[in-house]
């Protein structure tokens, strides 16, 4: 094996992978997921503009490492809670994309059957359990999930998915007590941003050191370059391969930027446009890219067939998404109770 | 000495007894909330319950009512029964963000992917002196959420039958235990009697004027019935025991009958189930109706803690007497 420009993650990564073919082809997927993640966003902002997606909508582009690292992370059996910012989430835990269109257009064949919109993305199958719209209230669910693995003596991790602006609230404060303090496999991935919507870091938090004050509920706790793919994913996979191991939970934090407003109304008064710019210079899409490029790990043929692949895809989603029925004003209040009752 | 047979059993026991019959039923059920374990429960209810079942399954959490209540929706999502007590319904608030957005509205957000069978346990009600911050009523407020059911066990055997079918439900159900019945004793019910958490239950038949009550008032209204009585009024009780779904149809059944109707509430008056169930009368029996709708409410002011005052802040026996005479009164 060839040390010239590889990285230490990549030296990590090649000795629990294998060759360098391997982690080529690894990290390959993940620019590959990132790529589709960024163009599915985009394409959301024009449909927002054409009217075809209302509501709040709020997209991660910039945050692309975070969705890809982290769940690349997670097995099946695992659980999520994630947040408002969940598209790429959504995309990376293996949601069909016609479906997230399909639901964000209000249709009866979007995965919460036109009822939740983009905030509120739910895949019972894929143990994506929403897409949560109060900030922080997705966490102490997050605990029952995992208090559930716990009980059930199961294999399982509850991967949480929140943000700087929620490490203010009380509910994660509760959440990282019971969980550190009932010992479940729970792992607190914290998406810092840097803004609370419109407030930034250092405006909403007395002592901006995140993962230094979720270490003192007693948890293994620490922070990590969120617009490093390869540094999310190795740190996440540690993560969470200590949640299953010992059944702990523990905080990661991924620092990481959102380059476009924190919604479709949000005029972005609030932060500099150096400050955007600087951080547009670390794009995890363009950094994975220029290593790869260095390492021969990837062509402009390959990058071209990837942007024709993913545009073809999220055409036809489209395409689906546009055709599908709406649902039935009659059904209005189907699932406000369950369906199927009796012996449960 | 032998002891002799226990005949009778008190409200508190005879809830602790469906919780042990439910934790023996099924090995998914489990109790958690403040002080439930080694406590005994702020209430007693629980006493007993660890040393049977293990702190695993009684599980005492911190002073975190967001945080437990959601760990009960999570739970339940994940095949889990729990049952969550939290110490009165002013506490409850802390958890309303979980009551309210979660736990009612998780299953018609996601298009019917998920539901929660989760059941929730709290104290209500006034009379205790314990003041404003632990005495009030609000399970009608509770009521007003789609995606909640809502049971105020009046009775030893709603305490004792209640929780099973409530735990069957696969959505989230609001159990409130006025604090005013711990120490009520009655006959010990029989177990194998499930209770239908769907329906009120007419305690008392009668003809002039119905008196329609819940938890804490179904006492004072028995009581009027029985004062009414001696003055040749016969009065229908009804325990409306779930605010949600309202049961309509027993409602409008007895009011067609006596043509009179006293709602007895000990929820302020501004808003309450009992406006909800006067509108629906006059909704739906607005020309059976031989007199004007009474309520007997709690006076709109916090709970005070001076006994006196207390007292004239709560619906009573005798505001109940007074409210079904004058519906009497009234001829048509």
């Amino acid at each position: 094996m060839t040390t010239t420009n590889v990285t230490p993650a990549e030296v990590w990564s090649e000795a629990v992978n294998g060759s360098r073919d391997d982690v080529l082809i690894f990290q390959r997927d993940l620019l590959r997921e990132m790529l589709r993640i960024r163009r599915f966003e985009e394409k959301c902002a024009e449909l927002y503009s054409a009217g075809k997606i209302r509501g709040f909508m709020h997209l991660c582009v910039g945050e692309e490492a975070t969705a890809v690292g982290v769940f690349h992370s997670l097995s099946p059996l695992d659980a999520v809670v994630s947040t408002y910012r969940e598209h790429g989430h959504a995309l990376a835990r293996g949601i069909d994309m016609s479906v997230l269109l399909a639901e964000m257009f209000g249709k009866q064949a979007g995965c919460s059957r036109g009822r939740g919109g983009s905030m509120h993305l739910f895949s019972a199958d894929l143990r994506f359990y929403g897409g949560h719209a109060i900030v922080g209230g997705g966490l102490p669910v997050a605990v029952g999930l995992a208090l559930a693995e716990h009980m059930q003596g199961s294999d399982g991790v509850v991967a949480c998915l929140f943000g700087d602006g929620a490490f203010a609230e009380g509910e994660f404060h509760e959440s990282a007590n019971l969980a550190a303090l009932w010992k479940l496999p729970l792992v607190f991935f914290c998406e810092n941003n840097l803004y609370a919507m419109g407030t930034s870091l250092a405006r909403e938090h007395a002592e901006t050191d995140l993962a230094m004050r979720a270490a003192s509920y007693g948890m293994v706790s620490w922070s990590v370059d969120g617009m490093d793919v390869l540094a999310v994913e190795e740190a996440a996979r540690r993560a969470v391969e200590y949640a299953r191991d010992s059944g702990e939970p523990c905080f990661l934090e991924l620092r990481t930027y959102r380059f476009r407003a924190h919604s479709m109304y949000d005029p972005d008064r609030y932060r500099d446009k150096a400050e955007i710019a600087h951080w547009r210079e670390r794009d995890p899409i363009t950094t994975l890219t220029e290593q790869l490029r260095q390492r021969q790990g990837i062509e402009d043929q390959d990058l071209r067939q990837w942007e024709q692949e993913i545009a073809e895809e999220i055409k036809a989603a489209i395409k689906v998404a546009d055709s599908a029925p709406t649902e039935p004003v009659e059904d209005l209040t189907r699932f406000l109770y369950t369906e199927a009752r009796g012996e449960q | 000495m032998t002891a002799t047979p226990q005949t009778e059993i008190m409200y508190r026991e005879a809830m602790r007894e469906a919780i042990r019959e439910a934790m023996q039923r099924d090995d998914r059920v489990f109790l958690m909330g403040e002080d439930v374990g080694r406590y005994g429960g702020s209430f007693g209810v629980s006493m007993g319950l660890l040393e049977q079942f293990g702190p695993e399954r009684i599980r005492d959490t911190p002073l975190s009512e967001s945080g437990f209540v959601g760990a009960g929706i999570g739970a339940a999502i994940a095949g889990m029964r729990p049952i969550v007590e939290i110490m009165t319904v002013n506490f409850s608030l802390l958890a309303l963000d979980q009551i309210l957005n979660n736990a009612a509205t998780l299953s018609h957000m996601s298009g019917g992917q998920i539901n929660v069978p989760l059941v929730i346990r709290m104290t209500t009600g006034g009379g205790r002196q314990l003041g404003a911050q632990h005495s009030h009523s609000l399970e009608g407020w509770y009521a007003h959420i789609p995606g909640l059911r809502i049971l105020t066990p009046a009775t030893i055997e709603d305490a004792r039958g209640m929780l099973w079918p409530a735990l069957q439900d696969p959505d989230p159900v609001l159990i409130f235990e006025h604090g005013s019945l711990y120490n009520v004793a009655a006959a010990i019910p029989d177990p194998s009697i499930a209770v239908d958490i769907s329906r009120a239950a007419v305690r008392r038949a009668g003809t002039d004027v119905t008196v329609m009550a819940y938890g804490g008032t179904l006492a004072k209204a028995l009581a009027a019935a029985n004062e009414l009585a001696e003055q040749g009024i016969s009065v229908e009780v009804i325990d409306l025991r779930v605010l949600r779904p309202l049961d309509d149809e027993t409602i409008l059944a007895s009011v067609r009958k006596t043509h009179r109707a006293v709602i007895a509430d000990e929820g302020w008056r501004s808003g309450s189930i009992s406006a909800e169930i006067a509108a629906r009368l006059v909704e739906h029996a607005f020309y059976d109706l031989d007199a004007p709708i009474e309520r007997v409410c709690s006076v709109e002011v916090p709970m005070p803690y001076a006994q006196h005052l207390e007292q004239a802040a709560l619906p009573q026996q005798s505001d109940i007497v007074a409210a079904a005479l004058r519906t009497v009164s009234v001829h048509a």
